[in-house]
């Protein structure tokens, strides 16, 4: 800007021009400042209409009936999700068991030993696996697991979501071994330890909390896939345990209830998405507080 | 109570007669032959070491005395650490590293096809620029790492007099004796420096390598380190790599300079006594470094 300065300061026409850049500015900056915080204001208003709604929605139907009873036959009220609790859970578990030691695995060969091109092959190759559809992934489970043994399962149910939670276990489990510095395998090495108790005895337990959160993410992300359960697991209206018959689950529970004709399935399919959203919420809440204690140390 | 060590000769006197019986002893690079009495523990002849096709240290012959400080000085990048490194098969570790020539420890040679490098590097010990204790471990355990990581089974009371000669060795025992179950974590970075030694000083090896190990600490902890390797020669053998070379003068009796060439491959230079290379040394690029013309 054109400034002729005396010995004094600014001249006063040349001050009058600046205050009134100096208000456009201004203005600018409060309606940028507006504007993105409405956008911030939006992303977390969805999340909050989300959990609110169901909230809303379902919680008033949650008592411990509801979360024990096995679901009372077609047209009579009542009734709960216990068996779907159960099921979910079980099928969970025995997915874990499949997907962590194949996914921690994997993360250790990446990470400990030199891998080259092969290993950056199978972190691609994971990356592209966590894009998958969820209803792709049941259809192959279908296929390998559903078609040769001639039934559903629950086993099929927990390939599927295995087949979910490898590539998520994988990618967690490597970021959470690169994590550890170097100096501490140095340190194990130096000592005369070898290569794979370096790894198991202090590789693992340094990166033991990092690497149960990618576990509990895995597991929240794959517990409210529904798709791959319509073809596996296929529900079941009763109790079961037998791992090779088809088991109830959450997901399953609330597909079927909120297409179902019946006001009273349909409040039964509010209060489990209220279970599911809780226990996805839990997971996450518990990872973050497990995280926040690694700061402690 | 360490495992027996099935591939390298006990230390002291055992079946292959070691050099240190010759009462003449091999050469040093520096040529001062005819030194009566040398007890020589390590052996370096003819050592290229490659980062794969990059050579960072060409034909390097020097020997290691026994019960003696030897001090590895010289610019920047000019293979110190990767020859300290190439001593306990550290080198290796690194993808795509390898070495040629022969390091024999009291004649065995390290590198012969049948040698495990994880009874190598119990017999030779290390402790690093950065303290590194075991964050998950309290200080006792840190100190038995050594020994637990390598078993399955070993009795308390046999880790507890371990544990507790180490740390007297490290000058450190009446720091933390009622700090055991601390988190080896929890102690200042002079203490922890010295605790990685104890760590290293319980599995009783035959040399101590170090590298830099106080360019980390502050004076008065380097101090503390400084005396402490002068006691441990009794026991020990040191090798240390160091960019101070005031702490080079003080501390080692035998210093060893290399430098880099023009293809940034690291070259011995000059070895002897300290004494003679700080105050007469032979070579002029010696002098140049010591006198702080360059590096």
């Amino acid at each position: 800007m054109s400034m002729t300065t005396d010995t004094v300061g600014i001249s006063r026409k040349s001050l009058a021009g600046a205050r009134a850049q100096f208000q456009a500015r201004k203005l600018t900056d409060h309606v940028a400042t507006v504007f993105l915080s409405a956008c911030a204001v939006l992303c977390v208003a969805v999340l909050l209409l989300i959990l609110g709604y169901v909230v809303y929605r379902g919680a008033g139907y949650i008592n411990w009936q509801f979360l024990t009873a096995l679901p009372k036959p077609v047209g009579e009220a009542g009734g709960g999700v216990g068996n779907a609790l159960v099921g979910s859970a079980v099928i969970v578990t025995i997915a874990v068991l499949m997907a962590v030691p194949l996914g921690v695995g994997a993360a250790i060969f990446l990470n400990e030993f030199p891998s080259g091109v092969l290993g950056r092959g199978i972190r691609f190759l994971a990356d592209i696996l966590t894009g998958v559809p969820s209803i792709v992934v049941g259809l192959v489970a279908y296929g390998l697991v559903v078609a040769p043994m001639r039934h559903f399962s629950a086993i099929s149910g927990a390939v599927a979501y295995a087949f979910i939670m490898v590539p998520i276990v994988l990618i967690t489990a490597q970021e959470a071994l690169r994590l550890v510095p170097s100096t501490l395998r140095e340190a194990s090495l130096a000592l005369g330890v070898p290569r794979w108790r370096t790894i198991m005895q202090v590789v693992i337990p340094v990166s033991s909390r990092a690497l149960l959160t990618g576990i509990i993410l895995a597991i929240a992300r794959a517990l409210g896939e529904t798709a791959p359960m319509l073809f596996t697991a296929f529900g079941n209206p009763y109790w079961n345990f037998d791992l090779t018959k088809p088991m109830a689950t959450l997901p399953l529970v609330i597909y079927r209830y909120a297409t179902g004709p019946y006001n009273d399935w349909h409040e039964q399919a509010w209060a489990a998405s209220f279970v599911l959203v809780v226990v996805v919420l839990l997971s996450s809440i518990l990872t973050r507080s497990v995280l926040r204690n690694k700061f402690d140390a | 109570m360490i495992e027996t060590r099935n591939k390298l000769p006990s230390r002291g006197g055992d079946a292959n007669p070691p050099p240190t019986a010759d009462k003449e002893s091999p050469p040093s690079a520096a040529g001062d032959a005819n030194v009566p009495s040398r007890d020589i523990s390590v052996t370096i002849r003819g050592v290229h070491a490659y980062y794969g096709r990059f050579r960072a240290i060409k034909n390097v012959s020097l020997d290691v005395e026994a019960r003696k400080v030897t001090a590895l000085i010289g610019p920047s990048g000019c293979g110190k650490s990767t020859l300290l490194r190439c001593l306990n098969r550290m080198h290796e570790e690194v993808p795509g590293a390898r070495m040629e020539g022969s390091i024999r420890l009291y004649g065995q040679d390290l590198y012969e096809r049948n040698v495990d490098p994880v009874l190598v590097r119990r017999r030779i010990g290390m402790v690093f620029q950065k303290p590194n204790p075991f964050p998950t471990m309290s200080v006792f355990d840190n100190v038995a790492a050594g020994i637990k990581l390598n078993r399955f089974w070993f009795s308390r009371a046999e880790l507890g007099d371990t544990v507790e000669r180490a740390l007297t060795h490290a000058a450190l025992w009446d720091d933390v004796k009622d700090k055991l179950q601390q988190p080896g974590t929890a102690l200042s970075g002079g203490q922890q420096q010295r605790l990685c030694i104890a760590r290293a000083l319980a599995l009783e090896p035959e040399i101590i390598l170090m590298d830099e190990p106080c360019s980390a600490l502050d004076p008065i902890a380097t101090l503390k380190i400084e005396d402490l390797m002068r006691n441990l020669i009794e026991d020990y053998t040191i090798v240390i790599v160091t960019h101070n070379m005031q702490q080079a003068a003080r501390v080692s009796d035998m210093t060893a300079f290399l430098m880099m060439d023009e293809d940034r491959a690291g070259f011995l230079v000059e070895h002897g006594e300290t004494k003679q290379i700080f105050t007469n040394p032979k070579e002029k690029r010696t002098e140049d470094y010591i006198t702080g013309r360059f590096g």
